[in-house]
């Protein structure tokens, strides 16, 4: 007995020691990260120093005009682009054009740091303080471009400068895009992808991260009143203030790690023994039961969703079927208008549970066909019954094989905002007029308070807190994971 | 010799292994209505005709589970007095494009960091690792804020857009298949002067069959299933720009001031309507589904 107790002491404290350790990791690995960054700058500065001594005299002045160096060595089109990039990058940052009345360029970046000063009148609009603080990102991460191709011009005129010393010729424009498809193929297969990452994924959340440090919200809408940075008075107000966010954080968040928790083991247990049970040598008709399941995950989830929604209403079946057996006098509300909160989290779990386990099941079924069949062979030689060939072989290798799945579920389940928010919209409501109900997730609390209560830097905050929680569930995991690795030992 | 009960013991193994199938396909049984229920109740409200007293349609949500008439007329309304055929069409444009557009992206990314070699491919697989761990949803966001500020906010180009351009981060399951196509394979081919370029075109694209019906099929039926990334970019007010999920919702709760009796069982229709293909596309494709769905969760 206290064998078996120490030993379950000793998983907890690995478990949360595993925890330290990845931050630990983490922070050590921002500092290799930072100091690898220092160093690199370094390093290019004394070979940048070094290039420009080495260089022809092409190369010394494609450093002031791009494209020289390519255009005394007859590469017309490409001396072409470098030229064109300098002149556009230039022409954009002096003549800083105006787009919604807010310039890019040069004047982008001294708004990006006041944030608009001219407060509008009758005859004057409003400097949009918005606009500005994206265009100063857009802009700094146009800079960011030029600097990569000012490099990408000095190199390769470097390199035409190595080859005629070596007497070898530069290659044409058309060689040059040879390579793009072989040697250089992965520039060509990943710039489309970067760009696409970059603008949708990057550019938002860096400007949402930098919305959490503003006094963006409902008293200052864009383009009518200007706001301004304020550092960290939003991450203040939400442990120390009085309004909703502050007395609505820790309650949501506590739901929000409930739920996650909940959700995720009970859709992994019950997924589990389902695929258990269906792959079982007595079960018939396994397709069959296999294809039910799946029906659920064809189907999209905002119609089963609303579906179940309306089956659980005061007027439904469910109710009709429980007056008719006598199980209730009155017809029970289930979901967002629930009378005990307890009620409402008890149904969207156990809905939760309607939409995950076919996603388990499907994935242990693929995994129990993957077990390898010498294990059986090996046992059964050695004399151990089917029972504890399962209870030794089958159901330590699903929890060896699925751990990071079950981390991943947990992080999804974080941010699972469709489940709640068609099932309750957060409901049932707390009192004091909050807009955060009893079941609302942090994302759909996020959801409420940017898009119908335009508290912007609110809902910045709480996406920054929930990034911090997925964020340490995706490490731990990652690092837990095969494909990480097998990674490392692929390097 | 056997011990002496050894015989009986047999038996009643037999009859335990019995019963327990028995209450596995009990189990089974029960687990599929509780499944099948709801699927079934759209069905049926979607053929449901019952009418009021005064003779109109009855489409708010009912106590009965079975309709006491059945009938077209819920589709006929949705096809006459709604825009449910805009929405729809809506629906396969976005999801049209941009299944092509992701499906292209993820898989030359998962190529290149799978099968080429160069100095910044273990940077970039941090990168795409940390960016991933912002969830879609709070970009999407942002995002919203972004084309609000530039007047873009209702187009189905920008839903298009959100749904494929960060589609190069989904990398992981198609990487983990290349990951398995042997290397010795690639360097044969390269020793017989084949580029990069033709290495992906004719060896691992026609290789990878499952996971490129894989890819496809969730970032076509994405956008059938999607409901908050379309509510957020096309917002609520134009219904010439729902997708069908959007439109149906508006129908069930959206704006109060035009009740329409008619609109679950409507709704109802809609559904049927959008699951129908969905679901027919997924059972057809369900070996390479399932074959994604494992892998990914093995892979992590």
């Amino acid at each position: 007995m206290n064998d078996r107790h120490a030993l379950k002491q000793g998983r907890v404290q690995n478990f949360f020691s595993s925890i330290l350790k990845s931050f630990k990791d983490f922070g050590y690995g921002i500092f290799r990260g930072l100091k690898r960054f220092v160093l690199g700058v370094k390093k290019r500065a004394i070979r940048f120093g070094k290039r420009f001594m080495d260089g022809s005299i092409f190369t010394k002045i494609a450093h002031l005009v791009m494209g020289v160096g390519q255009f005394a060595r007859g590469q017309i089109i490409k001396g072409f682009i470098y030229l064109f990039i300098q002149v556009g990058f230039l022409f954009v940052m002096i003549t800083s054009p105006t787009v919604n009345r807010t310039p890019i360029g040069f004047k982008a970046l001294s708004n990006f740091i006041t944030l608009g000063t001219v407060e509008g009148d009758v005859f004057t609009p409003t400097d949009n303080s918005m606009l500005m603080m994206l265009f100063g990102v857009v802009t700094l991460g146009i800079i960011g471009m030029f600097i990569a191709a000012y490099a990408s011009n000095l190199s390769s005129s470097y390199a035409n400068d190595l080859l005629i010393r070596d007497g070898k010729k530069v290659l044409t424009f058309k060689e040059d895009l040879t390579e793009l498809f072989d040697s250089r193929f992965h520039i060509t297969m990943l710039t489309p992808a970067i760009l696409g990452v970059i603008v949708f994924t990057v550019l938002p959340t860096v400007f949402m991260i930098l919305i959490a440090f503003t006094n963006f919200d409902a008293q200052h809408p864009a383009g009518q009143v200007l706001f301004d940075w304020v550092g960290f008075e939003n991450f203040k107000t939400v442990f120390t203030g009085q309004g909703e966010v502050a007395v609505r954080f820790f309650p949501v968040l506590s739901w929000t790690l409930v739920w996650a928790f909940f959700a995720t083991f009970s859709n992994y247990i019950a997924g589990i023994l389902l695929a258990l049970l269906i792959n079982k040598k007595t079960i018939k008709l396994k397709k069959l039961w296999r294809t039910v399941f799946i029906l659920t995950i064809a189907i999209p989830q905002f119609l089963s969703l609303l579906a179940v929604r309306s089956i659980l209403s005061e007027y439904g079946p469910i109710n009709n079927l429980l007056l008719t057996l006598g199980l209730t006098d009155a017809p029970v509300s289930f979901l967002g208008t629930a009378r005990n909160p307890i009620t409402a989290r008890a149904s969207v779990l156990f809905i939760n549970l309607w939409v995950g386990i076919p996603y388990t099941m499907l994935m242990t079924s693929g995994i129990l066909l993957n077990i390898p069949t010498d294990l059986y062979e090996a046992a059964q030689i050695d004399g151990a019954t089917k029972r504890q060939a399962f209870v030794n072989i089958t159901i330590p290798y699903i929890v060896f094989v699925t751990t990071p799945y079950l981390i991943t579920s947990f992080v999804g389940n974080i941010t699972s905002f469709n489940i709640i928010y068609l099932l309750t919209g957060g409901g049932p409501t707390v009192g004091g007029g909050y807009k955060a109900g009893s079941t609302d997730l942090l994302v759909t609390w996020l959801y409420k308070l940017t898009i119908d209560e335009n508290e912007y830097n609110m809902g910045s905050v709480i996406g920054i807190f929930t990034f911090l929680i997925t964020a340490t569930g995706t490490l731990l995991s990652y690092r837990k994971s095969k494909a990480y690795k097998e990674e490392e030992a692929f390097q | 010799m056997r011990n002496p009960d050894a015989q009986p013991k047999f038996k009643s193994v037999k009859r335990q292994e019995q019963i327990s199938t028995i209450s596995g396909y009990v189990t089974l049984v029960i687990m599929s209505i509780i499944w099948l229920y709801p699927v079934l109740w759209i069905i049926l409200s979607a053929f449901r005709t019952e009418r009021n007293d005064q003779g109109q349609l009855i489409g708010i949500v009912v106590s009965n589970y079975f309709p006491r008439a059945v009938g077209f007329d819920n589709f006929i309304n949705l096809f006459n007095n709604t825009m449910f055929p805009r929405w729809f069409m809506n629906t396969l444009f976005v999801s049209s494009i941009s299944f092509v557009i992701s499906t292209a992206l993820t898989l030359s990314v998962a190529y290149v960091m799978s099968k080429l070699k160069f100095k910044a491919r273990k940077s970039f697989l941090n990168i795409a690792l940390i960016l991933g761990m912002f969830p879609g949803f709070m970009s999407i966001i942002a995002i919203y804020y972004i084309l609000k500020a530039m007047n873009l906010t209702q187009t189905l180009f920008a839903l298009i857009l959100a749904y494929s351009a960060g589609a190069g981060l989904g990398f992981y399951v198609a990487k983990g298949f290349f990951d398995l196509i042997p290397n010795s394979l690639l360097e044969s081919a390269r020793l017989d002067g084949a580029t990069n370029f033709q290495i992906f075109k004719k060896i691992i694209l026609p290789l990878s069959k499952p996971i490129i019906i894989y890819t496809a099929l969730l970032s076509f039926t994405g956008p059938w299933m999607d409901f908050i990334f379309a509510r957020v970019i096309l917002g609520e007010t134009n219904p010439e720009l729902h997708t069908v999920a959007v439109g149906l919702y508006s129908m069930l709760y959206g704006s109060q001031s035009t009740v329409d009796p008619n609109r679950f069982t409507m709704f109802a229709a809609g559904s049927v309507i959008v699951a129908v293909p969905i679901v027919a596309l997924f059972l057809s494709m369900q070996k390479y589904y399932v074959e994604g769905v494992t892998a990914g969760a093995v892979k992590g």
